[in-house]
């Protein structure tokens, strides 16, 4: 509904505040008169009369002229006996594409996205990204007038920037996802929920069900990555507590995606058309949720994901992999070729290969290593019982 | 809406005196086709910021310095002023300027309407 009505009206503000009144009209008439026969479009109709008599009150009423080819006709159609929800197209999709412009920070993208597409109150907001509600509230006003001023439009990218265009819609709505699955599991349904959103809105992109397989197959395994707050590792998992109807569903997106661009997870797709990193990991993690996992195959994806990113933490975990598939010898190769010295999981993962291959001595100083990076108090306790192990 | 385009370049960027003169006029022509194109309205290349002077004042007296307001390695070298629809189109334009591949970057801000 909000969507409708900014797409009207041109004006994120004026569509939310007619769209609370309208909602105080209809507690007020509809128990008067009953319910309407359409109540989404009465509500929408409701909203935009509203809206329209407020410009007109407005001394900046010429400044909005697009509202003037909007003559009273519509306020007459309510009685209409034709008239139904399907008068008003749905215009989320065009809603996006402004929320997540690339000429808006991307804090402002997800805050926008959450607040006008999510319908979460500033306030919820705020306490999901743990800033004061003041601070959120700014955000939210600074993005809005940056729309209007810079004149950022409220529509769906032409076909030739639809893919470069894509690319921060998708980041929003994952990243929201990742904001949950550190802990806040009401953001991860919401992103699961903008997920299939996108995915009815533009059924033929394979991108949008990668993320949406993606963010199934991940959150599935929600109930079993912690054990009386210790992070428990995927091979450790209880088996018991994954989601099977929701793997199934991650599943089912990823075939989606796969069919739709022709070549397997992560091919060329079509032509001009950048790589598919969503598609990818959802693979990845589809085939990490098997019964017995196929670590060549895993590490074969990880390689494509890597040329696609060229993420040396991508090929870290290609390496894992290869660990698996190959033997620590292979994995321990792959690893030496990474720069990544800072980063306590590559150290971490040496040490196991090294352990592996009794080379103890080496795999003492590699954890010793591992422990020095680590910040997390599981992660250090995990290390230093690996350590005491040895 | 109008747009001002602004071109920065960047002495991290590609030295385009090093260029060879086939190179050279290639640019020059793409720059002449922006200016050119619909929507258009005006445009100018800069001297480099090392011929600026820059001018205050204070209590009514001119204060004049050499050099430009702000040093920075970034220098305005030019603008276009553009109208458009919205902002889309502005991106579009500005990233068919050289400068914005050869190290330097386009600034979009919309002119106030009045």
């Amino acid at each position: 509904m909000l969507a409708a009505l900014i797409g009207f009206l041109g004006d994120f503000d004026l569509a939310e505040e007619a769209t609370q009144e309208a909602f105080a009209v209809a507690a007020d008439r509809w128990q008067r008169d009953g319910i309407p026969a359409h109540p989404g479009a009465w509500l929408v109709t409701t909203a935009r009369n509203l809206a329209i008599d407020r410009i007109r009150r407005d001394r900046t009423f010429a400044a909005k002229a697009r509202l003037l080819a909007v003559p009273e006709a519509v306020e007459d159609t309510m009685d209409d006996p034709t008239f139904d929800d399907s008068a008003f197209p749905d215009e989320r999709l065009e809603l996006v594409f402004t929320c997540c412009h690339p000429a808006l920070a991307t804090e402002a993208q997800v805050a926008l996205t959450l607040r006008t597409l999510g319908g979460l109150t500033t306030t919820e907001i705020a306490r999901a990204f743990l800033v004061p509600e003041a601070t959120m509230a700014q955000r939210l006003v600074r993005a809005k007038k940056k729309i209007k001023a810079a004149g950022i439009p409220f529509r769906v990218p032409r076909d030739h920037l639809l893919p470069e265009r894509l690319v921060p819609v998708l980041a929003v709505v994952y990243l929201i996802f990742n904001e949950g699955y550190g802990g806040r599991g009401d953001l991860s349904a919401e992103a699961i929920r903008l997920g299939r959103a996108l995915a009815d809105l533009m059924p033929d992109e394979p991108e949008v069900h990668g993320l949406l397989a993606l963010m199934l197959l991940l959150d599935a395994r929600r109930d079993a990555r912690f054990r009386d707050g210790e992070l428990v590792l995927l091979e450790d998992q209880d088996r018991v507590l994954w989601d099977r109807e929701q793997i199934e569903a991650g599943r089912v997106s990823l075939e989606r995606a796969s069919a739709l661009q022709g070549n397997g997870p992560g091919g060329p797709g079509r032509p001009g058309r950048p790589g598919r990193p969503y598609v990818l990991q959802a693979a990845i993690a589809s085939l990490h949720a098997a019964d017995t996992r196929d670590w060549a195959r895993i590490a074969a994806l990880y390689g494509e994901l890597a040329r696609l990113t060229r993420s040396p933490v991508v090929e870290l975990n290609g390496a894992v992999a290869l660990a698996e598939a190959a033997g620590p010898e292979a994995g321990l190769e792959a690893l030496d070729r990474l720069e990544l010295d800072d980063y306590h999981y590559l150290h971490a993962a040496r040490a196991d290969f090294l352990r592996r291959l009794g080379r103890t001595d080496e795999a003492r100083v590699a954890y010793e290593r591992a422990l020095e990076l680590a910040h997390s108090a599981p992660e250090q306790r995990f290390l230093a019982r690996r350590l005491a192990e040895l | 809406m109008t747009y001002m385009l602004q071109i920065f370049s960047s002495d991290a960027g590609v030295e385009f005196d090093s260029l060879t003169e086939d190179e050279q006029n290639a640019i020059h022509g793409e720059y002449l086709a922006i200016s050119n194109a619909p929507g258009v309205t005006a445009g100018a290349q800069l001297e480099p910021a090392t011929t600026a002077t820059t001018v205050r004042v204070q209590d009514g007296q001119t204060l004049t310095t050499d050099g430009p307001f702000v040093e920075t390695k970034e220098a305005l070298g030019g603008y276009y002023l553009f109208d458009a629809g919205d902002v889309d189109a502005a991106i579009e334009l500005a990233a068919r300027i050289p400068a914005a591949r050869m190290g330097g970057a386009v600034e979009v801000r919309p002119v106030v309407q009045r």
